[in-house]
């Protein structure tokens, strides 16, 4: 069970979040100028990577925000967290 | 041949209060502070139950937490009764009743035993060999499998006890309460930290705290005085909290720790009542201490499971602790020092000790000498290669070991005996440590495998770090804490230590007999009946990996989790396939640590509060008139309402007929309302839903769908625009809140430029659906003042109205065909604009329907549920809807995968209507569509989704989803059911009033 640092209410219990995927995929601006091949890239490839992987994660249980997570899979260890629109920590 | 082995007066036992319980029907005596084990132990009782697989007589092997033997049966002719209690925690009350298991008739004659002389055709695996073939006769062998293992009974009754749950926080906890846990706590409180000290048993000190060897002494005085000071003390210490009878159950990660308080399970049945009997404690710890300790390790050598052999530390503490001798003739079997202090304390109380055999070939420790002057002989280089005694061990058979220690040499000696205290070493008691995460390291010398590393959240001290001595475990406690909790020194670093240190080491995981391994029975695994040759056996048929050896064997995997005989498996399978131990790897330790019972981990959360439900406004009404209701997610919504002993068909096919012909009414409040506000509200509306939105004028409704990204319809429902900047959004019930989480995750991770608010309001409002030719009428009398002619306000607007000085607002919206207004009211007036409508519509005989009758009413109009008729694979056009997208708008979430080659091909499932041949056949929902009866493979054109008897039709309908059937039109194609085939017709989706006319009748 992770303990979570909220970006904006701080440490809460993994049970108040729910996890959405891989982040830093933005939604085409113009997705009809796109091949299939284009969009397909954009709506189902997502990495599964052993290390550290960036996710979003949304503060479901608490204050509904969005921000995002650099956490290494393959112990569980929280990297860092920060908020939408940021970039992700240099690793 | 009941005896009282109590032979020494204990400070632990209070011997004035006499306490009378039963095992196996008979009745005993024990006193208060005994465990089941001592009390027994104390009556010279060792038999306790019958081992899984051979039905072996098993006795009591250890003190602790780790038996693996010793299970027994609580309460047994109670039907709240409870198996597999360790007779070595459960402590004793006035009236406890415990039960052999795992024998059938009984403890002293069991059928199963036969097993046992079966055993050269029970070997590892033999269940999955023998049993899964042929797979017909699995049940019958299920039974007999089962009625002569057991493990133990269930209860057949509700749990009559109450649970609960504690959610901690805390800077330290320390888990284990010996001699270093009550160190560590102590200095962390005293330097501020908020600490918590757990320990299972319910005495604080662990085996320090009942230790009177002379070699090892605290200050010059035992090391137990020591400690007891050391204890009384922390009573005085703020920021410590002491809980015993708490047991550590799991370790997650982020210092996440579970653990059960016992708190009435040793009480006797009066003052158990109305009490908590277990609590688990929800731990989150800023930095954890393990203070866990180590267990010690049996030695594996031919039939080592009789009843009277036990853990040398367990024969220690048992008259130390208890003051109670295990026989009356003791041996010790021994690879290190532990087993000459046992021996020792036991002579020093007066409970003889005839012999020690030590597969070393000396020791220069100072104990020996003692032992010598005792007078107790030691059999140097020597090992057992057979025991003897089937319900109590009476002699054990010793022959000098080769010195590379894989054969026996010489002749055999026979010692008489009913008490065989086993030392094998010590195992650090590293099952947490390695649940949360952390990897083990293996110590060659030594043989255990160890922690690998400390951080700055987490230690391990003491025995569970890998220090042994005294000295050692002081030492490096302190060097510890100091780093761990960033203190400059603690409070007992200057004290003197004084301890006998152990030189000399020999260790054989499998000790040898003069018998072939073949022919002898050396148990690694006591509880699972695993024996060395099993393990062998398991090498020899291919098998490498550990977790595999374990699964095969079924090594480790009993209520004790292999606890004492894991290490000897390794050491098995690391020298038979000669590779090293630390190459192997440990398997894993599961939580929990220890069995918890279903009512600690639920808690309260039981009956009602199992899971929460919601109720809407109207509710009462709906249960005093009868209602049937049915769960729609969370939801409780009246399903329909029976008169007299209608069925639920008679109950819905005149519901149905009602509503079309005069008037209906449904409690409609449990549609998810979403409050959409700010100046880009319809620009917002634009991207989500598949239509357009921008032109939607004020006061107007307006029918949305809402598709994934991947282009499948999503939800839907009716958006009002109740001012420039204000929408109101429905959607359907069980999607309510994922769609204001879609919408939530858009509006910040994609458009946050948007300004846009949004705000869940379902619970807000209450809403009554009124329907029918009929409905009008009704909501003229109601208001009065409100022109409701088609011109002012006419179908798809909203008015927003003030019935009895209560603000509404009305929608004429219609999800049946028919005219109709859904009155939203604040959720506290809900029922009484619900009682205003029935009251009204009396003369017009409303009806009020449920959810069925709803269901047949819209698909009688052909109007999708999402969820029912799509399942995630849908897009618009696949439902027929072309419609609804559109053309114009650039973009909207799904928009562009409505292209992609997949979705557009033509033979994609689509929605279609379904009229049988025969009208009064209803075909069953799931069911699947053919074109040709008779062609194998029969392909499978699709599934009907919806399936009614519609009584305004006087016929069967049904929508289903067909492989091209956009084109099918007229088509005739089967449902074949299990004794039928039933032909069927492909018609539109809209069976009743195609044109729409009665919308406005
Ligand atoms: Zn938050």
């Amino acid at each position: 069970m992770f303990l979570i640092n909220c970006p904006y209410c701080g440490e809460r219990d993994q049970q108040e979040f729910k996890a959405g995927g891989e982040a830093h995929i933005e939604r085409p601006k113009q997705p009809t100028e796109l091949s299939d091949d284009q969009w397909a890239e954009y709506l189902f490839m997502r990495k599964n990577i052993k290390g550290v992987q960036f996710e979003r994660w949304n503060h479901a249980h608490g204050c509904r925000k969005w921000f995002n997570m650099a956490r290494d899979t393959s112990n569980d260890e929280i990297k860092a967290i920060y908020k939408m629109g940021e970039k992700p920590p240099p690793q | 041949m009941t005896k009282n082995l109590r032979v020494k007066s204990s400070e632990f036992i209070d011997e004035t209060s006499r306490i009378s319980f039963k095992f196996d029907g008979k009745t005993y005596y024990g006193f208060k502070g005994d465990t089941l084990a001592s009390a027994l132990l104390a009556n010279n009782v060792h038999l306790i139950g019958r081992s899984f697989k051979y039905h072996r007589p098993r006795g009591i092997m250890t003190s602790g937490s780790e038996e693996p033997n010793a299970i027994v049966q609580i309460n047994p002719n109670s039907n709240i009764t409870e198996p597999n209690a360790r007779a070595t925690e459960i402590e004793i009350y006035e009236g406890l009743e415990a039960s052999s298991q795992n024998c059938w008739p009984s403890v002293n004659f069991d059928i199963g035993g036969i097993n046992n002389f079966l055993a050269p055709f029970l070997p590892a695996g033999f269940y999955y060999k023998t049993f899964m073939w042929p797979k017909s006769f699995w049940e019958k062998y299920e039974f007999f499998i089962r009625h002569s293992a057991g493990l133990g009974k269930s209860p057949t009754t509700k749990d009559p006890d109450i649970y609960d749950h504690r959610n901690i926080h805390c800077d330290v906890l320390v888990v284990g309460a010996g001699i270093s846990g009550i160190l560590a706590a102590k200095n962390a409180a005293k330097n501020n930290y908020k600490t918590l000290l757990l320990d299972e048993k319910n005495e604080l000190g662990g085996s320090t705290i009942f230790e009177t060897n002379e070699n090892k002494k605290i200050n010059n005085t035992f090391s137990s005085d020591w400690l007891k000071k050391e204890i009384s003390e922390l009573k005085n210490i703020k920021n410590l909290e002491i809980k015993t009878r708490t047991c550590v159950a799991a370790y997650h990660q982020y210092n996440y720790l579970l653990a059960r308080e016992n708190l009435t399970d040793h009480l006797e049945k009066k003052d158990k009542k109305n009490k908590i009997r277990q609590r688990l404690l929800k731990i989150r710890a800023k930095k954890v201490i393990l203070a866990t300790g180590a267990l010690e390790r049996p030695l594996v050598f031919n039939n080592n499971d009789r009843p009277g052999i036990m853990l040398s530390s367990a024969v220690k503490k048992y008259s130390d602790f208890y003051g109670v001798a295990c026989g009356v003739k003791n041996i010790f079997f021994t690879n290190n020092d532990t087993a000459y202090e046992s021996a020792l304390s036991l002579h020093n109380k007066g409970i003889k000790v005839d012999a020690i055999i030590d597969i070393r070939e000396n020791s220069d420790a100072k104990i020996i000498k003692k032992i010598n002057d005792a007078g107790i002989k030691i059999y140097w280089s020597h090992t057992i290669v057979d025991t003897s005694g089937y319900k109590r061990l009476s002699d054990v058979s010793i022959m000098k070991l080769s010195n590379d220690g894989m054969s026996v040499t010489g002749s055999k000696t026979s010692i008489s005996c009913d008490c065989l205290g086993i030392a094998g070493g010590w195992t650090p008691a590293v099952h947490l440590y390695t649940q949360s995460g952390n990897k083990l390291t293996f110590d060659e010398d030594r043989n255990v495998f160890v922690p690998k590393a400390d951080n700055s959240a987490q230690i391990c001290v003491g025995s569970c770090g890998g220090d042994f001595e005294l000295d050692e475990i002081i030492k490096n406690l302190s060097n510890k804490l100091k780093n761990f909790l960033n203190i400059s020194q603690t409070d007992f670093e200057d004290i003197s230590l004084e301890n006998d240190k152990e030189t000399s080491k020999r260790n054989i995981w499998l000790l040898p007999s003069d018998k072939p391994t073949g022919k002898t029975k050396p148990f690694v695994d006591y509880q699972n009946d695993a024996t060395a040759k099993d393990i062998k056996l398991a090498l020899r048929e291919g098998f490498r990996s550990i977790e595999h050896v374990k699964r095969y064997t079924t090594t480790g995997m009993g209520t004790d989790q292999g606890k004492l005989g894991n290490m000897h498996a390794l050491g098995i399978i690391a020298d038979t396939a000669g590779v090293k131990m630390g190459e192997l790897g440990t398997t894993t330790f599961r939580p929990p640590y220890t069995p918890l019972t279903f009512g600690t981990i639920v808690g309260r959360n039981v009956g009602e509060f199992f899971d929460t439900f919601r109720r809407t406004p109207m509710n009462d009404w709906h249960i005093k008139n009868k209602a049937e209701f049915e769960n729609v997610g969370q939801w409780k919504r009246a399903w329909y309402y029976p008169i007299n002993d209608e069925t639920m068909h008679q109950a819905v096919q005149r519901e149905s007929k009602a509503a079309r012909k005069s008037a209906g009414i449904l409690d409609a409040s449990t549609l998810g309302k979403i409050d959409i506000q700010g100046s880009d509200a319809s620009e917002f509306l634009n991207r989500v839903y598949t239509n357009a939105w921008s032109k939607l004028a004020i006061g107007k409704c307006r029918y949305g769908l809402m598709l994934n990204e991947d282009g499948m319809v999503f939800d839907d429902g009716v958006t009002t625009r109740l001012g420039e900047n204000h929408y109101i959004m429905t959607t359907t019930t069980g999607g309510a809140a994922n769609v204001l989480s879609k919408l939530e995750d858009y509006l910040q991770t994609e458009w946050p430029e948007l300004d846009v608010y949004l705000t869940s309001v379902t619970d807000h409002f209450a809403t009554a659906s009124l329907c029918g030719p009929n409905s009008k009428k009704i909501l003229n009398k109601i208001i009065p003042e409100l022109d409701l002619s088609d011109e002012n306000f006419p179908h798809m607007s909203f008015k927003e109205v003030t019935i009895d000085k209560i603000k509404c607002r009305i929608m004429r919206i219609s999800f049946t065909g028919e005219q109709s207004y859904e009155i939203n009211a604040p959720a506290s007036f809900g029922e009484a604009i619900w009682e205003k409508c029935i009251e009204a519509g009396k003369e017009f005989d409303i009806t009020p329907y449920g959810t069925e009758t709803m269901h047949l009413l819209r698909a009688e109009k052909g109007f999708i549920i999402v969820g029912q008729d799509t399942d995630g694979t849908m897009t618009p056009i696949d439902l027929q809807m072309d419609w609804i997208v559109s053309k114009k708008k650039y973009d909207f979430i799904g928009k562009r995968s409505l292209y992609r080659s997949d979705t557009m091909k033509e033979n994609r499932k689509q929605l279609v209507g379904l009229l049988t041949e025969d009208p009064k056949i209803v075909l069953e929902e799931g069911a699947q569509i053919v074109s040709e009866l008779n062609q194998k493979p029969v392909e499978m054109l699709g599934h009907v989704t919806s399936s009614y008897f519609s009584p305004n039709l006087n016929k069967s309908i049904a929508l289903a989803v067909v492989r091209d059937g956009k084109n099918m039109r007229g088509k005739k194609l089967f449902i074949p059911m299990e004794n039928k085939n039933i032909s069927v017709t492909v018609s539109s989706t809209i069976f009743f009033d195609e044109e729409n006319k009665r919308i406005n009748a």
